[in-house]
């Protein structure tokens, strides 16, 4: 089990070697083939590729001098607010239509229509509304972590075994105990299971919001860059921000495994 | 009539049965808007005294969980009286608890947070209903296992955890769907004996599901045969005249055999009809 870990991450590592190797060869070695062009030239041109050595260097600069905290904590923040907003509506709204179908028939349209919107046209809008702080930034994460919430809380409840529910009123439940017993943990595992989902999308809406219109976060950071040219920087922003991710990711990993312990493993394919 | 079945009505009369069903009929909805409801089960009479364990057997699909909702209140009649205790039943059977055919452990709790739960809900202080669960897991065998979620248990095991959920609040009445159904004949005999054990202990009314007639002769006071549906009825009983406590080698007992070659000879004409109905049904689909 250790060694296949080992192995496996010695392995991701190799790709990570291998596709920066090869970007550091494309960049930085200057061909000289007259048949394809008279004057030498490089693979990947450092103007419009830059070189890992450099990306790297000017993230290390970044982080030591301190400057990308402050758009880190912005960005961390937005996102944090998009999915606690979203998720919260999410689970009370899907509860809610779960249990009332009536309301579930009369909405059934405009959730569709809402949910079929493609999000970036609403940020302009919410950057009117909310200016150009943070608010508007969770606003657009918002739209896009309730649907997916929303969606699987509705289902959790409205898909929990019938068996299991006549069980639990033939234990004597009442409608109360039935909420908490039965349809609250079933909506839980339903959410959780989107939780991936959810935070990468609370995410996606704070950088974009950020690049198209603020004055801080990562999504500021590889706006300002690309502005000027500066490719370096762009490439810079996007390996901070997939840093970022990958920790997120496995803060909610972690989360997961401890909250959804019932549950049998995954089969895997080994 | 004979002298036992007077024996019966004199008992029904000077205590009310657990369970007793008049003329019962249950019908379905049509599927197809407008088309006539489909009659599961009809003409249902049946007593069951109080402390007594009835078997009913039946071909695959005759109604026979059908039956059981409608005692345990899940499904109304449409017509015919369901009386529990001699009261007519409204609502959901409070005096039964029922084992489903189903899986129906909570699978977000372990074991004994499953068993617990019948507990929990009346308001038993957590740690009192927390012990009382662990005795009963004892009971069913499962000490060992009270921290396990369902998925790492077997069907077995499984079965055994809802027999204690279910006998931890005492209900006056058993309901049993096919308990044993999906396990092996070993375990099948081994938890057999467990129910008759705890059974003998503290006399519940059972009613107890199954289409293994060996068990049913094996387990209960008196055996009840349903016909092929639709519209299936009650078409015979037999009494078990066999002493308890009885254990797995009663099933070596002639008086075994004689009553298994009766019950068998009814049963068999209405198995090949239901086997025949549902491949006609099959092929008219
Ligand atoms: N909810 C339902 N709607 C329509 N028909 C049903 C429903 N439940 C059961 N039936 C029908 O009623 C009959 C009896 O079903 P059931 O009681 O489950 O049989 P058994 O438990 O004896 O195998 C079957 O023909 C089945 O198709
Ligand atoms: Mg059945």
């Amino acid at each position: 089990m250790t060694r296949n870990r080992w192995s496996l991450l010695a392995l991701q590592l190799l790709v990570a070697v291998v596709l920066i190797g090869l970007w550091h060869v494309g960049a930085t070695v200057k061909w000289n083939l007259p048949s394809l062009s008279a004057k030498p030239f490089y693979v990947l041109d450092p103007f419009f590729f830059s070189t890992p050595g450099a990306v790297f260097a000017r993230t290390w600069a970044d982080f030591y001098s301190g400057a990308i905290w402050y758009h880190l904590g912005i960005t961390l923040l937005e996102t944090l607010l998009a999915f606690f907003i979203g998720a919260a509506g999410g689970v009370l709204i899907g509860f809610w239509f779960a249990r009332k179908a009536v309301l579930a028939a009369v909405f059934d349209p405009y959730v569709k229509m809402a949910n079929a919107l493609p999000r970036v046209v609403l940020a302009p809008i919410f950057a009117l509304w909310l200016g150009l702080g943070i608010w508007s930034k969770v606003a657009l994460g918002v739209t896009l972590v309730f649907f997916i919430v929303f969606f699987n809380v509705y289902q959790g409840v409205k898909e929990v075994s019938p068996t299991l529910l006549a069980n639990a009123r033939m234990l004597g439940m009442s409608e109360r105990q039935l909420m908490r017993h039965v349809f609250w943990p079933s909506a839980l595992t339903w959410m959780f299971s989107s939780l991936h989902t959810a935070v990468g999308f609370a995410l996606v809406g704070a950088v974009v919001g950020e690049y198209l219109g603020s004055a801080a976060g990562l999504g500021y950071r590889i706006h300002q860059a690309e502005g000027v040219f500066d490719v370096t920087g762009v490439f810079s922003g996007m390996l901070v921000l997939s840093i970022f991710v990958i920790l997120i990711d496995t803060l909610v990993s972690a989360i997961e495994k401890r909250l959804l312990v019932w549950r049998p493993a995954p089969a895997t394919a080994q | 009539m004979s002298p036992v079945v007077n024996a019966i009505r004199t008992q029904a009369d000077a205590a009310p049965c657990a369970v007793s069903l008049e003329g019962v009929r249950i019908a379905f909805p049509n599927a197809k808007p407008g088309g006539a409801p489909f009659i599961a089960v009809d003409q249902a009479s049946l007593d069951i005294a109080d402390g007594e364990f009835v078997a009913i057997v039946g071909p695959t699909g005759c109604g026979k969980s059908t039956l059981l909702n409608a005692t345990a209140g899940l499904l109304t009649p449409a017509f015919g009286r369901v009386s529990i205790f001699g009261e007519p039943l409204s609502g959901l059977n409070r005096k039964a608890g029922y084992l489903f055919q189903a899986e129906a452990l909570f699978p977000w709790k372990t074991a004994v947070e499953n068993v617990a739960i019948g507990l929990d809900i009346v308001g038993t202080p957590k740690d009192e209903a927390r012990a009382e669960a662990r005795k009963w897991l004892a009971r069913v065998g499962l000490s060992a296992f009270a921290d396990r979620y369902p998925h790492m248990l077997s069907g077995g095991q499984r079965k055994r955890v809802g027999l204690a959920q279910v006998l931890i609040r005492h209900p006056k009445i058993l309901l049993m769907d096919e308990p044993f159904g999906p396990l092996d004949a070993q375990t099948r005999q081994i938890m057999g004996n467990l129910l008759l054990d705890l059974w003998s202990a503290d006399r519940k009314a059972v009613l107890f599901v199954t289409h293994d007639l060996e068990e049913a002769i094996a387990l209960a006071d008196r055996v009840v045969i349903m016909g092929a549906g639709p519209a299936a009825r009650i078409i015979g009983e037999w009494r078990v005249p066999i002493p308890r406590p009885r254990d797995i080698d009663v099933r070596l007992d002639p008086v075994f055999h004689q009553l298994h070659r009766e019950i068998w000879a009814a049963l068999k004409e209405e198995v090949v009809k239901g086997y025949k109905q549902s491949e006609s049904a099959e092929q008219g689909a």
